[in-house]
């Protein structure tokens, strides 16, 4: 027994020796969280701010300047461009050069004096739907509280409607993307590097090597895959630090759960690591295979696109997918402070998925090797 | 300069080639596909059946119809009906439901003396995109239920109204901003895949250097070999459209011939970083990998595709001038579904031209430098 654990200990230190002298791993290691955490910090957004809004004011009275003023100074629009011929609202739109146009008919300030209803025309270019339909809510919801504020007759509305956001009132896009990169870097590490480090070695033949040492087929699995599982949890420390130091995300539940919920997801993806490496006979196949196991994956978690809207079929075959399981521990963990009561099912789902994967790639790699 | 006969003989060649490599040539033509059904299918940001909790204290007439009016419609699904409103947090934290409505008791009878009712809507934030969306569904369900009811003996109108119409996708489907997109971004993976796949072989096999050997000029060699590739890239852009056109009903406004035109000139210079990129690198490992990273990735989040790039940081939104997809993109989206002529495109239609000439002066130049 404290032989094997020997054994294996060597292997592993081996393995890091490699990983840190190829330049291009080190990179892939250490550049990829920092891509990623950039781009899902910054680019990727769905929130709205300062939509170019272009104006059409036919009334040119301090009233309809009043509303144009309330629609900028909300923050979530900005005006671009104003005429007064409907013609270039349309040739704005057209060309891109505006999303939201705003038209105020001649008799605006008129029928809201008189109390008579006053319309206003709101346009939007629909062509990016998720803009669109938030930016409409948004100008409709400006509308009506400038009527409301200017109105001659006090408006009550006969519903008082009162929302409140949970776990993140600012509804920043941010603080539900940013802990959700941790899951497709630990699932980055572990498809690529794992398929990587097994098939490069028997690309160039040392596999062979390793065989006819004393190494049991389980302890070369276990040297093989135990220094990216290592690497997975140095890159959650990394971007859980950054998530909360730099982007300031919400933390709410307990450190001790996400790391088991950590440990559990590895098992799945090195698994499908070292699967992959049992289809592959090349580096570049594996690349390929790793490709086209992720993108799926990631598009089918819930990582930027809700499960919720899937259709049925989908939203079943979700269940089958470890990273829909971490990502809603890890969202659970990070904004709601979700204990294992609300997430005990997730964690066994991902402890049985985590064991038959791991089972079955080794089972095969065996094979394989034998 | 360039000798028609030896740059057809380049093409048959990689024609020959290709069709012996089976694994490249069903990645060329099945991938786009798979991932037009995949986002044309699976993949929404559409919010619709959102599971949703009612807590009706009430249990009036009046509370009937409002939850009526929630159901119809068509946003929310009613799933749970909890007696407390203690019983609202458990289901959130479980992510079982993304949004409560709680009705108070006194709600019928508020709104019979002609005071205002209270109605309460907690949403799930953490997913801040569908949060919104579900709220401002909610105001415009509420605010359609109130015109029409009596507040003080006067039937409640709002004193501004606000007509809102939604030009090119009329439903606001998020399908019909994702597949003229796609066929960008599937391009560009073609583009990038394709010839980083076929063209860095013949570096790591060294047959380049026998290429270079033959009296053929380089610019027959790149024209040559990106011949066979612009054909696959030009009818991806076919089945991509069609598929999105016959399968996902997503509207064609414009015209083919501008498409495919403008589709031309962004595929050749695509394909010439491609090219590039192959040479640079010299192995399909390294090629693959600085192809997704200079290509495919940028495509997919930086060019407006799927997120707006109004809202991105300003240092981001200077990178994204430099990425032809975001230029391409305005074109697909703008001939599918605002119908636009080449007048509106100019710029773009200039952009296409000048990146092709760019790829392919690239591809040439790395070619004559590493083959000497």
């Amino acid at each position: 027994m404290r032989e094997s654990l020997e054994r294996v200990w060597e292997m592993v230190r081996k393995e890091f020796l490699q990983i840190f002298r190829e330049p291009r791993l080190r990179r892939m290691i250490f550049v990829a969280p920092i891509i990623q955490l950039v781009v899902f910090g910054y680019a990727v957004s769905t929130d709205i701010r300062q939509t170019s809004t272009f104006v059409v004011d036919h009334d040119r009275t301090s009233a309809s300047r009043e509303l144009m003023d309330a629609f900028v100074a909300s923050g979530y629009f900005r005006v671009v461009g104003r005429s007064d011929r409907p013609a270039d609202l349309v040739s704005a739109l057209d060309h891109g050069d505006a999303i939201v146009g705003v038209e105020i008919p001649r008799g605006f300030a008129t029928a809201l004096r008189d109390g008579s209803g006053a319309h206003v025309q709101i346009l939007l270019d629909g062509t990016n739907s998720n803009t669109a339909t938030v930016a409409k809510g948004y100008a409709e919801r400006i509308v009506q509280s400038y009527a409301a504020q200017v109105s001659p007759v006090p408006v009550q509305a006969p519903i008082d409607l009162r929302e409140r956001a949970w776990y993140n009132p600012d509804l920043a896009s941010r603080n539900y993307n940013v802990p959700a990169v941790v899951g497709a870097i630990i699932l980055l590490v572990c498809l690529l590097l794992t398929s990587l480090a097994i098939v490069r070695e028997r690309e160039i033949g040392t596999l062979e090597q390793l065989m006819v040492s004393p190494l049991t087929p389980g302890e070369l699995i276990a040297g093989k895959t135990i220094p990216f599982a290592i690497i997975g949890l140095v890159d959650l420390a990394v971007v859980t630090t950054v998530a909360l130091v730099w982007f300031e995300v919400p933390f709410e539940g307990s450190v001790f759960l996400l790391v088991v919920a950590s440990i559990l997801f590895l098992l799945s993806g090195l698994g499908v690591g070292l699967f992959i490496s049992t289809i592959s006979n090349t580096q570049q196949e594996a690349f390929m295979s790793s490709f086209l196991i992720f993108q799926p994956t990631m598009l089918l978690s819930g990582f930027m696109f809700p499960v919720s809207s899937m259709p049925d079929l989908f939203q079943w075959l979700t269940l089958l997918n470890p990273l829909r399981h971490y990502l809603e521990i890890v969202r659970g963990i990070f904004l709601k402070g979700a204990g294992l009561a609300d997430l005990w099912s997730q964690y066994l789902a991902l402890l049985v998925m985590g064991s038959v994967i791991l089972w079955f790639a080794s089972t095969r790699f065996r094979k394989r090797i034998g | 300069m360039v000798n028609i006969n030896r740059l057809l003989a380049i093409s048959r060649k990689e024609v020959i080639q290709l069709r012996r490599d089976t694994r490249s040539l069903t990645l060329a033509f099945l991938l786009p596909m798979f991932l037009l059904i995949l986002f044309g299918y699976a993949i929404t940001w559409d919010v619709k059946h959102i599971p949703a909790a009612v807590v009706d204290q009430d249990r009036s007439a009046r509370s009937r119809e409002l939850i009526d009016a929630f159901r119809a419609s068509g946003y929310f699904t009613l799933t749970t009906w909890p007696e407390r409103t203690s019983e609202i947090a458990p289901l959130l934290d479980r992510g079982e439901v993304q949004m409560a409505l709680v009705i108070p008791p006194d709600f019928e009878a508020d709104l019979g003396a002609g005071r205002p009712a209270s109605l309460q809507a907690i949403v799930d934030g953490s997913d801040a995109n569908t949060a919104t969306i579900i709220l401002a569904y909610t105001q415009a369900i509420v605010q359609s239920y109130s015109t029409g009811l009596q507040v003080q003996g006067v039937p409640f109108r709002p004193p501004v109204s606000a007509q809102s119409r939604v030009w090119y996708n009329e439903e606001l489907s998020s399908r019909n901003m994702i597949v003229p997109g796609l066929i960008a971004v599937i391009m560009m993976i073609i583009a990038a895949m394709l010839t980083s796949l076929t063209i860095a072989r013949e570096w790591e096999r060294g047959t380049m250097e026998q290429l270079a050997a033959t009296p053929v000029s380089r610019t027959e060699v790149v024209l040559g070999k990106l011949l066979p590739y612009l054909a696959i890239g030009l009818v991806d852009v076919v089945i991509a459209s069609g598929l999105g056109v016959a399968l996902f009903g997503v509207p064609f406004r414009g015209d083919p011939f501008l498409l495919m035109m403008l589709a031309f000139f962004f595929l050749t210079g695509a394909l010439g970083l491609g090219m590039f990129i192959s040479a640079v690198a010299r192995s399909q490992l390294l090629a693959t990998q600085m192809a997704m990273l200079a290509t495919f990735l940028p495509a997919f989040l930086l060019s407006g595709f799927m997120y707006a790039i109004d809202v991105m940081p300003k240092p981001l939104q200077a990178i994204t001038f430099l990425i032809p997809a975001r230029y391409f993109l305005v074109v697909t989206r703008g001939i599918f579904l605002k119908g636009v002529h080449i007048e509106v495109l100019r710029v773009q239609g200039l952009l296409m031209v000048v990146f092709a000439v760019v790829g392919l002066l690239l591809a040439i130049r790395v070619f004559k430098k590493e083959i000497s």
